[in-house]
């Protein structure tokens, strides 16, 4: 049964010179299943499968990654038709196939070896690493005219939670050399209806580009309730295979979706080390602001000190026997005191230049951080949006199956009134995430602005106690020197 | 211990400021006797000074000295002096303080304590801090013991005394010969010379107008030096603690500087810089009007209780003279030991002119010493200080020019 299917797995590293030969990566849903209808991926999987798309295949699949229905060329590919009414995923995976007029080989992808690190319940034999691609590439070559690497892996399925609540995080990583990110590799956790909603933005942006956007995989309450429920049976586990190796080929499959998937990740990797490099800027503020305060403080008892020192010395010179000394010590009483008034000042410039700018700063600080806090907030709330959303899905066809027809329109409103409020609740985030950045940029290049300013006038105010300071020496010396 | 024995060469210590003496003036003018310090090694607790001597008195048995002595040899000395009745009339040269490393070690203890929590920059700063105080205290205490040494060698008198002769030549430990000297002494005079001020005050009534004025100034005067010499203190210690924080602002900026990827940390980095050389000058000034002023104005304090003492030895011996003379009248009286009276008051008559000329003679001289001294150091230290200030300006133009341009 598997052998007539032109789809193959994604390649074992051993397997490598088998596919060498082909430039094209057909990507393999599905075979038969001789299993209940909701099971999708079958055992076929333990055979691997030598492709069958032979280059003349290639040219139905265009560069850019069409999509094409399966039923128009299935035959060619061998597949039974059969196979198909029960392979949900087709439609999702026969045009995900890749241009084919490169010299670039494939790109393996270096990602984090699933089986490796497989904490799930998904056996290791069914896990594999993940798959080659090349569209990005090609595509990103032919507009740019640059070649860069953009490699997206979709492993570890886990399950979150328990019960009817519970659902499966997929780790999604990249790693990538367009210069658009920041990071070369980074990964979060998605979980599906992530994907529902990342195919949904893709469609409503791109699709009125005229762009094609493959389309998800579908939902699988049942199954998926199965997996929930924690049925720890093999067809579970291949349906959380089979999703996680359709979204992996999701992501992978067009520029566009790249893009925004990584966008998603990258995102979040942005605020999370920019929230980093703020608590750690506050913290060195402190200990600045500290030493600055310490220095006020010194500079006032050096103040102080010196009009003491400046009295007694005037005292002394009123007892000096010898006359010109007398009255040099006096002069030095006086000088004394032209310092005590000059410290004075420059404690002033001290707290009021240095002192006050640091405090500041780090009041502001605070206030950026309150901001990562409430894009948090509003993050939260989508989660929860979703989740409830997923709640309502998840009714609705609990009365499908129990079949009770009148509160299915009920439940249909639900999720109506659910998915208008999900989608709120994106857009809501998507607009704090987009002003709390423009906004942290601006406080950055506004406050770099404001503290040159600020130590310069500091400067200029220590360059003029120094001034002064010869001055009063100057004035001194002669004094001085007529002691005899 | 933190810091291994430290040999401290003349050259680190004096290469601030100039090598002649600011405290005393010429001295070390007689080439028959010529004495430094060239060097101290600080062992834990312990300093030991290089004493080198050079002279062409036939007293000497070889033309050049070189010994090890620490700081209770000093004293042993000052001690044998002030008990030498010879000497009574002269002004003794105040013994050198004992070397005062406290603050340093104080400094050294928080660097231990603290150095987990520092980061290496901080650590590092932190250690040149404690080195440089370390110098500082090393500085201060080699310059007052070589004065002392070199007050002795430029006094006619005290420059031929046989004690002082040994110290110089003898190239043995000086402990053994210390501890027996002790015992032999007992320290008579010294204890006296404690209630120097309350005898001065309420005794003797002054028939020398010279010396009554004497009396009343270095009284009056006593107490303001020493007034004025904490003022100074004060004022140093915390001229000093600024000078650090500039360091500590210094290592804050650099530590944020670290932390930053933008062009604003060029920017931070020249500040940092900035106050570390503010740092620099700053510490200069402090310690300059410490070596100059407030050293001064100590070492003056001890000098000035060396008169002192002076003028209670012979305010003693006028009332010794007075009463041998009252003594004289009873016996003449009574007709008994008559002439053993005139004898004991014409040795105590004797003994007061003595001390009368000769503390006339070194009153005098301390005066014009004083005088001089002042003089040197305020004009050394005003120079100092006009310096320091003028490259604290055109480090300040320099750098201002640089952050605006940026």
């Amino acid at each position: 049964m598997s052998g007539s299917c032109g789809r193959i797995p994604p390649p074992f590293p051993d397997n490598e010179d088998q596919e060498a030969e082909s430039d094209t990566r057909v990507l393999d849903s599905d075979e038969d299943d001789d299993d209940e209808g909701e099971d999708i991926f079958t055992g076929a999987r333990s055979n691997p499968i030598t492709p069958t798309s032979a280059p003349d295949e290639c040219d139905i699949f265009s560069e850019e990654g069409s999509y094409i229905r399966s039923d128009v060329h299935h035959a060619t590919n061998g597949l039974h038709p059969d196979e198909e009414e029960l392979d949900l995923f087709t439609e999702a995976t026969v045009e995900l196939t890749l241009t084919n007029t490169t010299s670039q080989g494939r790109r393996e992808i270096i990602g984090p070896t699933a089986s490796a690190c497989n904490t799930t319940q998904v056996p290791n034999s069914i896990l594999k690493p993940s798959i080659v691609t090349k569209t990005t590439e090609e595509l990103e070559e032919e507009e740019s005219g640059d070649q860069f690497e953009l490699n997206i892996a979709v492993t570890n399925p886990e399950k979150i939670g328990d019960g009817m609540n519970a659902y499966m995080s997929y780790k999604v990583s990249t790693q990538t050399t367009l210069p658009m990110f920041l990071n070369k590799t980074f990964s979060v956790r998605r979980r599906f209806s992530d994907f529902l909603g990342l195919y949904e933005k893709i469609s409503a942006k791109h699709s009125l580009l005229g762009c094609i956007i493959p389309p998800p995989p579908q939902k699988s309450v049942v199954g998926m309730t199965k997996v929930k429920v924690g049925k720890e049976d093999s067809s579970s586990a291949e349906f959380v295979e089979k999703r996680r190796a359709a979204l992996e080929r999701l992501t992978n499959s067009s520029d566009a979706v790249n893009k925004m998937t990584i966008k998603m990740n990258e995102s979040d990797n942005w605020f999370e080390s920019k929230l980093q490099e703020v608590e750690n800027e506050e913290q060195l503020l402190r200990r600045l602001h500290a030493a600055v305060d310490s220095l006020v403080n010194h500079r006032k008892e050096l103040c102080s000190n010196t009009a003491v020192f400046s009295k007694s010395v005037a005292m002394l010179g009123s007892v000096e026997e010898n006359s010109a000394l007398s009255r040099a010590l006096s002069q030095l009483a006086e000088v004394e005191d032209k310092m005590e008034q000059l410290h004075q000042q420059q404690a002033f410039s001290d707290f009021f230049i240095l002192a006050e700018l640091l405090a500041d700063y780090i009041r502001l600080l605070g206030a950026v951080r309150c901001c990562f806090e409430q894009r948090m907030k509003v993050w939260q709330r989508l989660q929860e949006a979703q989740s409830t959303l997923q709640k309502k899905r998840e009714a609705e066809a609990k009365l499908l199956w129990a079949n009770k027809p009148e509160k299915l329109q009920q439940a249909k409103d639900d999720i109506n009134e659910w998915e208008s409020k999900v989608s709120q609740c994106e857009r809501d985030f998507e607009r704090v995430t987009c002003t709390v950045r423009k906004e942290l940029l601006r406080f950055e290049k506004e406050k770099a602005r404001d503290f040159k300013q600020h130590i310069v006038k500091y400067l200029e105010s220590l360059l003029h106690t120094q001034h002064r300071l010869v001055k009063c020496w100057e004035a001194f010396l002669p004094e001085a020197k007529a002691i005899a | 211990s933190f810091f291994p024995p430290k040999l401290f060469k003349r050259q680190t210590l004096c290469d601030m400021i100039p090598l002649v003496h600011s405290v005393s003036v010429d001295l070390n003018n007689d080439a028959s006797l010529v004495i430094d310090i060239p060097d101290a090694l600080c062992e834990r607790d312990k300093v030991k000074f290089t004493v080198h001597t050079k002279t062409t008195l036939s007293s000497f048995q070889k033309p050049e000295y070189s010994v090890q002595r620490q700081h209770e040899d000093f004293i042993w000395l000052h001690d044998t002096i002030v008990e030498t009745e010879e000497y009574a009339g002269l002004i003794i040269p105040p013994a050198p303080p004992k070397p005062d490393f406290e603050g340093p070690r104080e400094k050294m203890h928080k660097l231990g304590e603290g150095e987990s929590s520092m980061t290496k920059e901080e650590y590092a700063k932190m250690k040149q801090e404690l080195e440089a105080e370390y110098l500082a205290v090393f500085k201060k205490t080699v310059q007052v013991h070589e004065v002392f040494l070199q007050r002795l060698s430029s006094h006619p008198m005290f420059r031929k005394d046989r004690n002082f002769q040994i110290f110089l030549e003898y190239d043995q430990d000086l402990t053994v010969r210390r501890k027996n000297a002790k015992e032999m002494f007992g320290g008579f005079f010294k204890n006296m010379v404690k209630s120097a001020d309350e005898v001065l005050i309420s005794g003797v009534k002054e028939v020398d107008e010279f010396f009554e004025q004497e009396k009343n100034f270095l009284l009056d005067y006593s107490s303001k030096i020493k007034d004025a010499t904490a003022k100074a203190e004060k004022m140093t210690r915390s001229h000093k603690n600024v000078a650090d924080d500039y360091n500590h602002i210094s290592g804050a900026l650099n530590n944020i500087a670290a932390d930053n990827n933008t062009a604003f940390k060029k920017h931070l980095e020249k500040c940092a810089e900035v106050f570390e050389k503010l740092r620099k000058v700053e510490d200069r000034m402090a310690s300059d009007q410490e070596l100059k002023l407030t050293e001064l104005l100590r070492y003056y304090t001890r000098d000035i209780q060396a008169a002192k003492d002076l003028l209670y030895r012979r305010a003693r011996a006028l009332a010794d003279y007075e009463n041998s003379n009252k003594a004289l009248d009873k016996a003449r009286l009574k007709g008994k030991d008559v002439a053993q009276a005139e004898e004991n008051q014409k040795q105590c008559l004797q003994k007061f002119d003595k001390l009368s000329e000769s503390g006339k003679k070194e009153l005098t001289s301390f005066k014009a010493r004083r005088v001089v001294a002042f003089r040197k150091n305020l004009i050394e230290m005003t120079e100092l200080e006009i310096k320091h200030a003028k490259n604290s300006v055109s480090l300040l133009q320099g750098s201002i020019e640089v952050l605006k341009s940026n």
